[in-house]
């Protein structure tokens, strides 16, 4: 190990890192926008999810070395764009996203959406105030799912030279330097706890309903 | 008024769960939905807020027909209390009660003021304001379930079997309340339950319907006690209708007297009543003698002189270890005693005066 490589390259591992947040997370957001509609379609209609579950389960046996392969030649864009990365991972996290979402609205009491029908909740609105807040527990499980297998699958971009962190892989490699590849993977477990950890707050945030022990 | 003229539905799988129905529900009364179960009285009661359309038919509320406008608008004008009382939870006990005035568009602050109103009346403390609903009991649950249902005030209230799920003891308190709150509101209440002995106490009148969807008897409950319809309604009202009859019977029973004892007193034998220093009863004692604490026999139910209710004197009496009945009144101090005779007589004599 050569440790005085790390603050000597502070700079580059930054950098790096803040590359490879953005690549993992920017999709796990516009994939949950994605997956939200479509598992509730799937959700309400039996016909439907019985073509959306699987297919989903299909995408997500793809490679993701062959999605990024592929995907220029689909999307027109450069083999070393960003882009690529960010479709691919959001394709992972919608496919990951719709079982979950379906599942969860699933999830939710008959009769408690029935309790708001009775009310005079027209359905977008139940679906907003009641449905979607009762399906965040199960949501987020899946949430963090989707997070740490997209920090984990960035760094394949880096074999087309689009992989925050991963690019430390590709270079330590190529130079025979392990504490350039050391430094990789520590930083990308530890982005992954950190994210994993950001989510089961925020999950917990947004249910305070769940830890009321009864009789309390 | 609500009024259901020729009402059908027929589910898609060819189910006939409701067949003509025709029905007048009065303003201002509880009118009780029961039957067995596939009786088509829960269908019912979701026509009229439109949680099941009818196929056939008309219902109006007031001389509107349901099916004109928007079903959440409807529904918002109609209170509506579910089964195991159905609460959001994930809102706490103020957020659910103020659900729809909020849909409807008031103030935060005017619709939490409103709920805070309504956890009162419903006997709730305000300390449940900002609880969620897994921190109530059943019976809790229920009673913030008839505050949300009462919240925007709506004239009309649908009950679902609301009281299915809790034990017998919180429900027969929960009936109780739901009388005395009616006695304050004046509320168009239907109500949905498979217990007659439910139906019975709370109804006004009582729509006893047979499998099939067809309404077999409408009538009071006394009237039902007293002259079932037909061989079904007989079966479903139960073989002590007779007995329950006299819980309508208003009729007052001569009293007759007691010498009562207190604890350390002399009893001179046979069945003595022992009291308190209020003279308020505690049991009997059988034999002779100094009355000891330990020889006490607990006495039966005790009737309320003034009441008027047959079936409770005569309960009374029947319940007695000495076969006298206690009568107590207001302040729950000895009156009298009342003997099964004395009812009958009674009984005999309400008779002869109908």
């Amino acid at each position: 190990m050569v440790w005085d490589w790390i603050p000597r390259n502070t700079d580059l591992i930054v950098r790096l890192l803040g590359v490879h947040t953005l690549l993992a997370l920017i999709p796990v957001v516009i994939g949950l926008v994605i997956a939200v509609p479509l598992g509730w379609l799937a959700s309400r209609n039996p016909g439907l999810r019985s073509v959306l579950i699987p297919a989903a389960s299909v995408l997500y046996t793809i490679p993701s070395l062959a999605v990024f392969i592929v995907l220029p030649a689909v999307l027109g864009t450069q083999i070393l764009d960003p882009l690529n990365v960010v479709v691919a991972l959001t394709i992972y996290t919608v496919a990951l996203l719709v079982r979950s979402v379906s599942d969860a609205l699933a999830a939710v009491p008959a009769l408690v959406v029935a309790a708001a029908t009775a009310m005079g909740y027209k359905p977008g609105r139940r679906f907003v105030s009641v449905e979607l807040p009762l399906a965040v527990p199960v949501l987020v499980a899946g949430l963090r799912v989707a997070a740490v297998s997209n920090i984990s699958l960035v760094s394949v971009g880096a074999l087309i030279g689009v992989g925050g962190l991963g690019q430390l892989f590709t270079e330590g490699y190529q130079r025979d330097f392990p504490t350039e590849i050391l430094t990789g993977i520590v930083l990308i477990v530890a982005l992954a706890l950190v994210v994993d950890g950001l989510l089961v707050l925020a999950g917990r945030f947004a249910t305070p309903w769940t830890r009321m022990g009864v009789g309390v | 008024m609500i009024e259901f003229r020729g009402v059908t539905k027929r589910f898609a799988d060819g189910t006939v769960a409701v067949d003509g129905l025709d029905l007048t529900v009065e303003s201002g009364r509880i009118t009780v939905f029961v039957g067995p179960s596939g009786c088509g009285k829960t269908t019912s009661l979701r026509m009229i807020n439109r949680m099941i359309e009818p196929t056939e038919g008309t219902i109006t509320v007031d001389g509107q027909d349901v099916m004109a406008g928007h079903p959440a608008d409807l529904r918002r004008g109609i209170g509506y209390v579910i089964q195991q009382a159905g609460l959001f939870p994930h809102k706490t006990i103020r957020d659910n009660i103020a659900t729809v005035p909020l849909l409807l568009g008031w103030s935060k602050q005017k619709a939490r003021d409103r709920a805070e109103e309504l956890m009162g009346v419903v006997g709730l403390g305000p300390e449940m304001a900002k609880r969620y609903p897994a921190q109530l009991s059943g019976g809790q649950q229920q009673r913030v379930g008839v505050a949300r249902a009462l919240a925007a005030d709506p004239p009309v209230l649908l009950m679902d079997e609301p009281f299915s799920a809790v034990d017998p003891v919180v429900r027969e308190n929960l009936q109780d309340e739901l009388l005395r709150l009616q006695g304050d509101l004046g509320k168009t209440i239907v109500f949905v339950t498979h217990d007659i002995d439910e139906a019975v106490k709370l109804g006004d009148t009582v729509a006893v319907f047979r499998t099939g969807g067809h309404l077999a008897q409408y009538a009071s409950p006394a009237e039902l006690l007293a002259r079932p319809a037909d061989d079904f309604v007989d079966g479903f009202v139960g073989r002590d209708r007779g007995y329950r009859t006299l819980g309508f019977l208003e009729q007052d029973v001569p009293l007759g007297a007691l010498s009562p004892v207190r604890v350390g007193g002399t009893a001179a034998g046979g069945w003595t009543l022992v009291v308190d220093a209020e003279d308020r009863p505690i049991g009997w004692v059988s034999s002779e003698g100094v009355v000891e604490e330990a020889a006490i026999i607990p006495g039966g139910t005790l009737h309320h002189a003034g009441s008027g209710s047959l079936r409770s004197a005569l309960d009374s009496a029947l319940s007695s270890p000495s076969g006298q009945g206690v009568a107590v009144d207001d302040g729950g101090r000895v009156a009298g005693s009342i003997s099964a005779d004395a009812v009958l007589a009674a009984l005999a004599a309400s008779r002869e005066a109908a």
